[in-house]
């Protein structure tokens, strides 16, 4: 989408780039208002993005958590705390693995659809033919995926948590003996308030972070059928850079505070 | 129509779904009064410590090594200037006699503090609400390894600084180093 006769280098582009993002957010942001008259848009991008995701973000869950529980137990015994091993597991998938891996699932399952979906609008010219109709795409097609996304990473993140421990206590209770009142005591002892909301902040900035690339990717697609492939493939790689890059950042705020 | 009912089920069954999660999140894993999950069936035993050291509250405490409770929670008594620890027992021991001692004691050499209970011999046992009455606090593991090297030193400096009179001057400095141990024993 450069004007045509001018090459910029190398750093400029990257700045553009960045500009535009961040201008394309700001354009969302004005239309998220308008589109929250049309929760029938938002919830059919609910459906497709958030709980279309359940059974793989269920799936990746159990077997994360199952794995922190056999981990976890495995290196505490050698101290003989193996009964901390839900605390392992809680604070594990609350404060990193819910949110990161379910940003990088969300990205890969759902974000990869919404680039293509948009970039096809594009690329068959319905997103200039609903321009010409005085139906603004930003606010009936782009606004509501995006919301749609930002809504369902959190539960789907939730969702994520809940199963994780679930395998966590399926390990560490009946496959490894850790008592089970112990193992919830000690967790509940652990875990605090402020862990939980940690982890919720990440989620909901993860999932505007991978929505807003997605949108973007394929709202500014190059119209043609490779330019979607590339879109796609640079939604997935952006968004997990993002989500990674975000995750330190924040964990390094939360612990200052 | 069909399609959009369908659609409107999943996503509701998504949301609810979603949330009851995170209600369970917030609410359930965060020890706290909300908590339907693992409602213990406990009786509370409370005791005053000199020194907790760093204690903290779901701390276990134990019998014989086997974990009986947990520190519910700690508070200070401003009168005589002393910690109150409670403590939530387990129901199923029931038989612990009042006259029983809580000890301070670490895990290991360097991990978390816990609460030994030590038997006694009187036929009434604990219930809801007594107190324990002999206690014993917290060893500090810095003031002792202080008191050991202040030792250490004047017993070093005491038979001359000679770097030959260094090797005689090992076997008495650790003499005192167990006496010392008892001293901080006996003090409470």
């Amino acid at each position: 989408m450069s004007a045509p006769g001018i090459t910029d280098s190398v750093p400029v582009r990257t700045l553009r780039q960045l500009g535009s993002v961040l201008l394309f957010l700001l354009q969302i942001l004005r239309q998220c208002v308008p589109a929250l008259a049309q929760p029938r848009l938002i919830v059919a991008q609910i459906y497709n993005s958030g709980a279309r995701s359940v059974i793989i973000v269920m799936l990746c869950g159990f077997f994360i958590g199952m794995v922190l529980g056999l981990q976890g137990f495995d290196l505490l015994q050698r101290f003989g705390s193996e009964d901390a091993v839900g605390i392992v597991a809680a604070l594990g998938l609350l404060k990193e693995l819910g949110p990161v891996v379910t940003a990088l699932l969300f990205a890969g399952r759902a974000g990869t659809a919404l680039t293509s979906e948009i970039g096809l609008m594009r690329v068959t010219d319905q997103l200039t033919a609903m321009e010409m109709m005085a139906v603004d795409p930003m606010r009936y097609v782009v606004a509501p995926r995006f919301l749609g996304g930002l809504i369902a990473v959190p539960l789907l993140v939730a969702i994520f948590d809940m199963v994780g421990l679930f395998g966590a206590q399926l390990v560490g209770v009946h496959m490894m003996g850790v008592d089970a009142g112990s193992f919830w005591s000690q967790t509940q002892g652990a875990v605090a308030f402020h862990d939980v909301i940690e982890g919720i902040i990440k989620s909901v900035v993860f999932g505007a972070a991978c929505s807003l690339i997605a949108v973007y990717e394929g709202y500014n697609v190059d119209p043609t059928a490779e330019g979607v492939a590339l879109a796609t493939t640079r939604t997935v790689v952006a968004s997990s850079v993002l989500t990674l890059l975000f995750d330190y950042t924040l964990t390094a705020i939360f612990l200052k505070s | 129509m069909r399609s959009n009912r369908a659609l409107e089920i999943g996503t509701g069954l998504f949301v609810l779904l979603g949330f009851a999660s995170l209600f369970f999140l917030t609410t359930q894993l965060p020890g706290s009064r909300l908590a339907i999950l693992n409602k213990e069936d406990t009786y509370q035993v409370t005791a005053k410590f000199d020194n907790i050291g760093d204690l903290k509250d779901g701390a276990p405490v134990s019998l014989a090594g086997v974990r009986i409770g947990r520190v519910a929670s700690i508070g200070f008594d401003q009168n005589d200037f002393k910690a109150v620890v409670t403590m939530a027992i387990d129901r199923r021991y029931d038989h612990i006699p009042d006259d029983s001692d809580a000890s301070i004691q670490t895990q290991g050499l360097l991990g978390g503090k816990l609460i030994g209970i030590g038997p006694g011999g009187s036929e009434t046992y604990l219930k809801n609400g007594s107190q324990i009455d002999f206690t014993q606090s917290a060893i500090v593991l810095e003031n002792l390894v202080n008191k050991f090297f202040a030792n250490f030193s004047n017993k070093g400096s005491s038979s001359g600084g000679d770097a030959g009179a260094a090797a005689p001057a090992t076997p008495p400095a650790a003499g005192p180093a167990p006496a010392d141990h008892s001293h901080t024993k006996e003090k409470p």
